[in-house]
């Protein structure tokens, strides 16, 4: 029987562009235990509503993580305006629903590019982040910002996309179809890729129910969960189906996250034909004066904000649950048993977003 | 702006960043932006590293990684600081652990404006960097060739405080 050991890993190490610490136990070079320790991005920010009024919280809800910026402040901004009673226009539902899709297009993207650089394909990385550049290309068109938007607030959204740059839109997405498709049969069809991930990471639908997991981690277990089914923004509108492997191990992750990718510009399209002309934006009047659960789907899965005001311009509670805090614990599950080689995939493949977590 | 003598390699550390500036930085490195035609490359290990690009305002428990990862880098080394929370801590700075910007803990050689800060910037930030780079190098040599007993003072660069 071998000792055990205890390997540190992180919090700064190459897999991640973020930090994240585990110590992991090991017995050869089985994992025995992983015991993980945050904060290294803790900044506090949920206490600012102290400090900012709910107008100009929006700003700080955007910046909570750069890979799922718009999502955070939708989230936000849809349960103040439901604290408050306000109506959104449905065009500004509708565009809501489309940069959701988008920052969920390139946050895919940029998850299959880092997973090849874990499992060693330097110019597989290269390729999709070229790819990720063209989607980058049309927010920045649209919304002005690379990776922080900023196009959301209170009562609708800060701008418009004409009827024109939405068909070139379209077309342009699909038109990446045909490279997507080439890039993505590596990841589904390449021996050595499955290899590193077939049956590595196994998580049945019973850890999956029992651990509370959300997003790809569960639909990758068989487990339909998407909270864009609930119908927020314009997605009551849009016909949605979840995307949903039975495989339970990265490989499966990794093809839930791919077929996403095609979902989100299927929904595009679909938006982009059902949009009506009209107002983007009401006007705000009064303080929100109660309190209200928000759910939205990140690209990591379901995030829910919680807004509570007392009827000042500052609000009194402002709370976040993030989709890898969940997650967690079924990593820690699937880390147990594994091989310390793996650690990085598995790790990946649960697509950790630390600044979200930590806040 | 001519070619570099030296190939600089960067380190890249995210302090408490929203993860915008840190996307950004390696779309810096990726085909359309590609810094590597410089001869820069990105290295996870800070004892191969000749640029440390922070990222994101500092707290408490990533001032002293911040540290640790600066001591561990070899003379001559510059700091990066990428982004508006590295600046000042931009929207962040009333947070009660935010200490402010990287600044706070090291000795900041180059400042990249942006929230988040743009591929370009970044690019043209980590080149200025290149530059005093080679001014310290230079300095450096010339410190050598006059004191026979330089490798002392070379290692006390390691004994940071």
């Amino acid at each position: 029987m071998a000792h055990k050991n205890i390997i540190p890993f992180g919090p700064q190490h190459p897999v991640l562009p973020e930090p994240i610490h585990f110590d992991l136990v090991t017995e050869d070079e089985k994992i025995v235990d992983a015991i993980p320790s945050i904060s290294y991005v803790h900044r506090g920010l949920e206490r600012l509503v102290e400090k900012r009024d709910f107008i100009d919280f929006v700003h700080i809800a955007d910046r909570i993580c750069g890979l799922c910026s718009f999502m955070h402040c939708m989230g936000y901004c849809q349960a103040v305006e439901e604290v408050m009673g306000i109506q959104v226009p449905e065009r500004a539902l509708y565009l809501r629903s489309i940069w959701a899709e988008l920052a969920r297009i390139h946050s895919h993207i940029f998850w299959l590019g880092v997973s090849a650089d874990a499992f060693g394909y330097e110019s597989l990385f290269m390729q999709s982040l070229r790819l990720r550049e063209l989607v980058l290309d049309i927010i920045e068109e649209t919304t002005g910002g690379r990776v922080i938007f900023g196009s959301c607030k209170v009562g609708g959204v800060r701008r418009d996309i004409d009827s024109e740059t939405l068909k070139g839109l379209v077309a342009r997405l699909t038109n990446m179809k045909a490279d997507l498709d080439e890039l993505t049969s590596v990841f589904i069809n390449d021996y050595s890729i499955q290899h590193r991930l077939v049956g590595v990471g196994f998580f049945s639908k019973e850890d999956a129910y029992t651990l509370g997991c959300v997003g790809p981690m569960a639909r990758a277990s068989g487990f339909a969960l998407d909270m864009r089914t609930l119908g927020y923004a314009a997605y009551k509108f849009l016909e949605i189906e979840p995307v949903v492997e039975y495989g339970g191990d990265c490989y499966a992750r990794c093809l839930v996250r791919i077929r996403e990718i095609f979902q989100s510009m299927d929904l595009i399209r679909q938006a982009a034909g059902k949009i009506s002309e009209g107002p983007i934006d009401v006007k705000v009047k009064g303080t929100p004066n109660g309190e209200y659960f928000s759910r939205v789907e990140q690209p990591r899965g379901e995030v829910i904000h919680y807004v509570k005001g007392n009827g000042s311009k500052f609000l009194q509670r402002f709370r976040v649950r993030v989709p890898t805090f969940t997650n967690i614990p079924g990593m820690i599950k699937v880390l147990k048993g594994s091989q310390v080689a793996d650690v990085p995939n598995i790790i990946l493949t649960l697509d950790p977003c630390i600044s979200c977590t930590e806040r | 702006m001519g070619w570099f003598k030296k190939s600089p390699w960067l380190l890249h550390y995210n302090a408490t960043s929203c993860n915008g500036c840190d996307i950004e930085i390696i779309a810096c490195l990726t085909p359309l932006y590609d810094l590597e035609r410089f001869g820069i490359i990105n290295t996870g290990n800070p004892k191969h590293a000749d640029i440390l690009a922070v990222t994101g305002s500092v707290n408490e428990k990533s001032k002293q990684i911040l540290k640790n990862l600066y001591d561990q880098m070899p003379n001559p080394k510059v700091v990066v600081a990428v982004g508006l929370c590295a600046i000042s801590g931009c929207v962040f700075q009333d947070c009660y652990n935010v200490l402010g910007g990287a600044d706070k803990v090291l000795p900041v050689d180059v400042y990249v404006p942006g929230c988040s800060a743009r591929p370009e910037s970044i690019i043209d930030g980590v080149l200025q960097a290149c530059e005093i780079l080679e001014e310290k190098y230079a300095q450096q040599k010339k410190a050598k060739q006059s004191s026979p007993k330089s490798q002392t003072n070379q290692r006390q660069g390691f004994n940071h405080e």
